[in-house]
């Protein structure tokens, strides 16, 4: 089969691969039919992330059709149509059994910081991704969904992680009514994050970025108040002063490791990868909260240690909320709100490529060239 | 203001917000949200329908965290450790455990030594490594490289410069050893 291989920082190309085979009897083997590429996915291509290995397939965003499963497969069959959420997880564990599908402790033998993420190197599991022709899907009972009939191809990969984390991530800011919510990025996490923000009744919802075809995004897209940080020589007073220097009662960080801003955290992190993260968007929202605010994580950090203020957060008695999301907890009633139309996840994608240029996908996803937001990768099998 | 009891006013009212944001409030009660509590014990309904979920066989030794109590049932099994990178990254899972420094350090310069080690072993197959196609940097020239990089006042242009760095510094370095022992060994010859 055709699949994304990683080369080292900055290089993949598309190769030949044998195809996944069923490796434990509830697994499934999936043919897939979108893949997207996530702003997490660069931590990997920029070589951030430990143990990411050199032949490794990335993709944890997929949605496909399911090729062949295992002998102990209840749930699904040959030809559903299904979406697969980012999270490889067991079910049965002592996290998946109270719901914490991410932190599952039964698949990832390399970290137990960590649950099994789909291509997401060895240190999240060592699993193929879906930027290929065909992926193995453990736990094929547990994971994945049917995709609903009425469901498009180019929403139902969304939900598969991009949107699922944003909605999450606006939750874990424990917004109540009235709320003034920032958001640090306009990625689409950010972006999904901003949107889910008013769901959950925000009164005003900032979002911070640097790029301003993206802030534009956020605009139309999450009805967003949006700033660029470039343009101020402190976002952090800014912010203050036109929250009449109070702060923001929830900030969410929708950056995480190469977040921009300051060139130190940036370069230490991102280029020389002497830190986990560059958390600068973290750093802002510690300081730009108001005291007793309330700080949500879901920008993705490496497990090195990162230069965070936390002084600033223990002083100001800020809740820190993080997790990654447990993508198919949410899907039900994301579902809903798609049905109902206060949601349209595909509205954000940018990019259609074809897998075969993929190496071009992530260069234009990682310099941020054309306009990109989100770029989907569509397989020649699709 | 900070300063006095009350929290500034909004712009604009919940009925405001309601009217204008389609679906504003529909999750408004933070009790019924999805994943709210954050913990919820319910193993009835994950679609396990195991215990313990049968093991998967270790087919070759697999390395993992020695914070695990022993191999987890299901694993990935891509590319398996080999090479100098896979000696390093063995001896990272064996020795220390995910909080020691000295893990991820060790992980990371496999990482860097798997890329070496790689490119090298490329170079004798059909399809050697090749940085431009591999980079993808073509797309430059076909999607508004330029235009993109200078349009409006992005923070990361001052580090853009460091990229082809990255990319091309293990590629310069190499080269320059190659140059400096054939050299070196041409001169030897004719001394």
């Amino acid at each position: 089969m055709r699949a994304m291989v990683y080369r080292g920082p900055y290089r993949i190309r598309v190769q030949e691969k044998d195809r996944p085979s069923i490796e434990h009897p509830n697994d499934a083997i999936v043919r897939v039919t979108r893949a997207a590429i996530c702003g997490s996915d660069l931590h990997l291509y920029h070589g951030m992330m430990p143990d990411t290995r050199v032949g490794t397939t990335f993709g944890h965003e997929f949605i496909g059709v399911v090729d062949e499963v295992g002998p102990s497969v209840r749930n699904l069959r040959p030809d559903d149509r299904v979406m697969v959420p980012f999270n490889i997880f067991c079910g049965s564990c002592f996290y998946c059994a109270r719901g914490l599908y991410s932190n599952c402790h039964n698949v990832n033998p390399n970290a137990t910081a960590v649950g099994g993420i789909y291509g997401y190197s060895h240190t999240c599991g060592g699993y193929d991704g879906g930027q290929a022709e065909y992926v193995r899907v453990p736990f094929a009972d547990v994971g994945p969904s049917i995709i609903p009939e009425w469901m498009a191809d180019d929403d139902a990969v969304m939900l598969t992680d991009a949107l699922a984390t944003g909605y999450f991530g606006a939750q874990l800011g424990d917004i109540v009514e009235g709320d003034v919510v920032v958001v640090f990025g306009a990625g689409p996490v950010g972006l999904y994050a901003a949107k889910s923000a008013w769901l959950m009744g925000a009164g005003r919802v900032i979002v911070i970025d640097h790029l301003d075809y993206r802030l534009e995004k956020a605009a139309s897209f999450a009805h967003a108040e949006t700033y660029n940080f470039a343009e101020y020589d402190d976002i952090v007073v800014h912010l203050k002063k036109i929250t009449d220097h109070l702060g923001a009662d929830v900030a969410i960080d929708a950056v995480g490791a190469e977040a921009d801003g300051n060139l130190l955290q940036h370069v230490t992190a991102a280029k020389l990868k002497l830190q986990g993260g560059s958390p600068v968007a973290l750093n802002w929202a510690i300081d730009s909260v108001r005291k007793g605010g309330t700080i949500s994580v879901m920008g993705a950090y490496g497990p090195m240690f990162s230069a965070v203020k936390f002084g600033d957060a223990m002083n100001k008695g800020l809740t820190l909320r993080t997790n990654q999301c447990p993508v198919k907890r949410q899907w039900p009633r994301l579902f809903e709100h798609i049905r109902n139309g206060y949601l349209k996840p595909s509205d954000i994608i940018t990019h259609r490529i074809p897998l075969e240029h993929i190496a071009e996908a992530y260069h234009i996803f990682s310099a941020k060239l054309d306009g990109c937001i989100k770029p989907l990768i569509v397989p020649n099998t699709a | 203001m900070p300063y006095t009891p009350d929290k500034p006013p909004l712009a604009r009212s919940s009925d405001q917000l309601r009217a204008r944001i389609p679906g504003w409030g529909v999750d408004l009660d933070p009790k019924d949200r999805p994943s709210v509590p954050r913990e919820r014990f319910d193993p009835e309904h994950t679609g396990a329908h195991w215990q313990f979920p049968e093991r998967q066989p270790e087919r070759q030794p697999r390395e993992r965290s020695i914070e695990h109590k022993f191999l987890t049932p299901v694993f990935g099994t891509s590319c398996p450790p080999r090479g100098l990178s896979g000696v390093m990254r063995r001896y990272a899972y064996r020795t220390y455990s995910e909080g020691r420094a000295a893990h991820w350090l060790l992980l990371l310069a496999a990482d860097r030594v798997d890329t070496a080690e790689s490119t090298l072993r490329s170079l004798v197959t059909r399809r050697p490594d090749n940085p431009v196609t591999e980079t993808g940097v073509r797309s430059e020239f076909s999607h508004h490289g330029l235009a993109s990089r200078t349009r409006g006042r992005r923070a990361d242009r001052v580090h853009h410069p460091l990229d082809p760095i990255v990319v091309a510094a293990p590629w310069l370095l190499a080269g320059g050893l190659v140059y400096a022992g054939v050299r070196r060994i041409t001169r030897h010859r004719r001394g």
